[in-house]
């Protein structure tokens, strides 16, 4: 993977956020204050803006500039974490003009390790940790057995996806949403969804070239 | 969803606009969002920034002046304002005795503030950060976010800003104003719910007979819902919450708040109520404030604040204070 692929795995996820900013600010609305999409619409725009301001060489450039212009411009808790995320990411990766999945392994391990330190976060307390965690396991596990770059990726947002389902049944514990407790059981995690789609956004940017073009 | 608005995007520059137009008091960087005092920082005084999401006016940006903040850095509406400007608010105020951040305690606010607060550091300005939870509708547990901040931050900003007037160090500041958080308690009701302009819709739904009891000042729902029941059950079950958690006795600071969608003659209707109850406990209000100070857009609904006062705190909140939100003594 050069710069070119996490170019297109941002613009990618900039679509993803801009076509799904209601759906995100929608389920906001139900456990939490109804901003999410807005926020993170903003953010990811912002970040697609200065990448083609400032066109990084490298892919951990990408990478650290998306998480500053998203704690730059999206508020919320979502800017410092998300911000972070893609930041710890980047400093993984480098200098390195090319990245391999190995490579990328590490970045995404390093940006759960970074969005929990910040966010103090565990399994099962409804939050985007919650997809995240199995997703990134799921890409280990991928590359561990010798599968190839798509697979991996696909199977990170696959298990990305099944982490959000699982946080319909939680009870908050973390965020504007822990105020709700129980009231939050039956509702998906907004950050869970987020990070659904900016991991679907990576299996689009690094998926088979016949499944891009269709897609 | 009717509001007064140009664009739902443009509300925030567009209300900045009409502070600085309004207020030649104040000075506001559009740019970088941040408002300050006009006539700039006081060589040698700690100063206090606060900040938080739109949508709470006056809070926060209605008591920069004299014998209050120093700056405010609004974020967009509900939501958190980003390390950038809270940065450079706090560069803007620094006189070099140091910057408290008066930050009320949800995740966003104290994430994005916690950023400031570093890359301040490595730029050599002395930050320490207060964080507000006096909402005792939150359980404060390790299970939670924990308690929200609301109507003690207008207490501390005004108790403490006094403070500062007088040459409080950093230190001291910081440790009157977590005497204040620890001393105050707030509970929320709402009767209607309100709407974010770029969501569009309101946050939540009620029934005409419905309340939320115990909500925020995001427009999130509370934690349980009641049925509509008269001012002085609602005062009631405020300070019987209030109380659970803090027993009530001797000199309070009583604010009665509205939300944004509640004319001042209900809350006096409340303030009665509250006084009453008080009184029934053997509570004095030996101060008191009614009106809208920190609101949820154009909820309806109202919090109750109260302080147990202590001789200094008294004198500190009846020092002078020059706002556009509040105004005595100067």
């Amino acid at each position: 993977m050069d710069v070119s692929t996490f170019r297109t795995w941002i613009a990618e996820a900039t679509q993803l956020v801009v076509d799904n900013a209601d759906h995100l600010t929608h389920l906001d609305a139900a456990i939490g204050d109804a901003d999410h999409g807005i926020n993170l619409r903003r953010g990811f725009q912002a970040a697609q803006a200065m990448l083609d301001e400032t066109a990084p060489t490298t892919p951990g450039a990408v990478l650290t500039t998306v998480g500053r212009a998203l704690i730059s411009k999206t508020g919320g808790a979502s800017g410092p974490l998300y911000g972070t995320g893609f930041r710890q990411a980047g400093k993984t990766l480098g200098e390195d003009l090319e990245v391999s999945p190995i490579q990328l392994g590490a970045a995404l391990q390093a940006a759960l390790a970074g969005i929990q330190q910040l966010g103090a976060a565990a399994e099962g307390d409804k939050t985007m940790v919650d997809a995240l965690i199995p997703a990134v396991s799921a890409y280990q596990a991928v590359i561990d057995t010798g599968g190839d770059l798509p697979e991996a990726t696909r199977a990170a947002a696959e298990a990305a996806a099944r982490g959000l389902q699982a946080t319909i049944g939680l009870s908050a514990r973390k965020g504007r949403a822990s105020y709700l407790g129980p009231r939050t059981i039956g509702h998906e995690d907004p950050g869970a969804a987020s990070t659904v789609l900016i991991l679907q956004a990576l299996a689009n940017a690094t998926g088979p070239a016949v499944e891009r073009a269709a897609s | 969803m009717k509001k007064l608005i140009n664009a739902p995007d443009e509300v925030l520059l567009d209300a900045l606009a009409g502070v600085a137009a309004a207020h030649p008091s104040l000075s506001v960087n559009v740019e970088e969002r941040y408002i300050t005092r006009a006539g700039g920082p006081t060589p040698g005084k700690v100063s206090l920034v606060s900040g938080g999401g739109s949508g709470h006016e006056p809070l926060h940006g209605g008591f920069v002046g004299y014998g209050m903040l120093d700056a405010a850095g609004p974020g967009e509406v509900f939501t958190s304002p980003v390390p950038d400007q809270i940065l450079a608010a706090t560069k803007a105020v620094n006189a070099g005795a140091g910057v408290l951040h008066i930050v009320k305690n949800y995740t966003g606010d104290v994430l994005n503030f916690q950023m400031a607060a570093e890359l301040a550091g490595d730029e050599g300005v002395q930050v320490e950060a207060v964080v507000v939870n006096d909402d005792v509708a939150v359980e404060n547990s390790t299970w939670t976010a924990g308690r929200r901040g609301t109507g003690a931050t207008v207490f501390i900003e005004k108790i403490v800003g006094a403070a500062a007037e007088r040459d409080a160090d950093l230190a001291t500041a910081a440790g009157l104003a977590r005497q204040v958080n620890d001393r105050s308690r707030s509970f929320g009701v709402a009767l209607t719910p309100c709407t974010v302009p770029a969501a569009g819709k309101p946050g939540f739904e009620l029934g005409e007979d419905e309340i939320e009891l115990g909500v925020g000042i995001h427009g999130e729902p509370g934690r349980t819902r009641g049925k509509l029941v008269t001012a002085r059950e609602i005062a009631g079950i405020a300070l019987e919450a209030i109380h659970t958690d803090m027993p009530l006795s001797g000199e309070t600071l009583v604010m009665v708040n509205g939300l944004g969608g509640t004319p001042l003659i209900e809350l006096y209707v409340v303030f009665a109520a509250v006084a009453e109850w008080l009184k029934g406990h053997g509570v004095t209000i030996a101060r008191s404030l009614v009106g809208n100070y920190i609101t949820s857009l154009e909820m309806a609904g109202c919090s109750v604040t109260v302080c147990k006062l202590t001789p200094q705190l008294t004198e500190l909140w009846d020092a002078p204070v020059n706002t556009p939100a509040l105004r005595w003594g100067r």
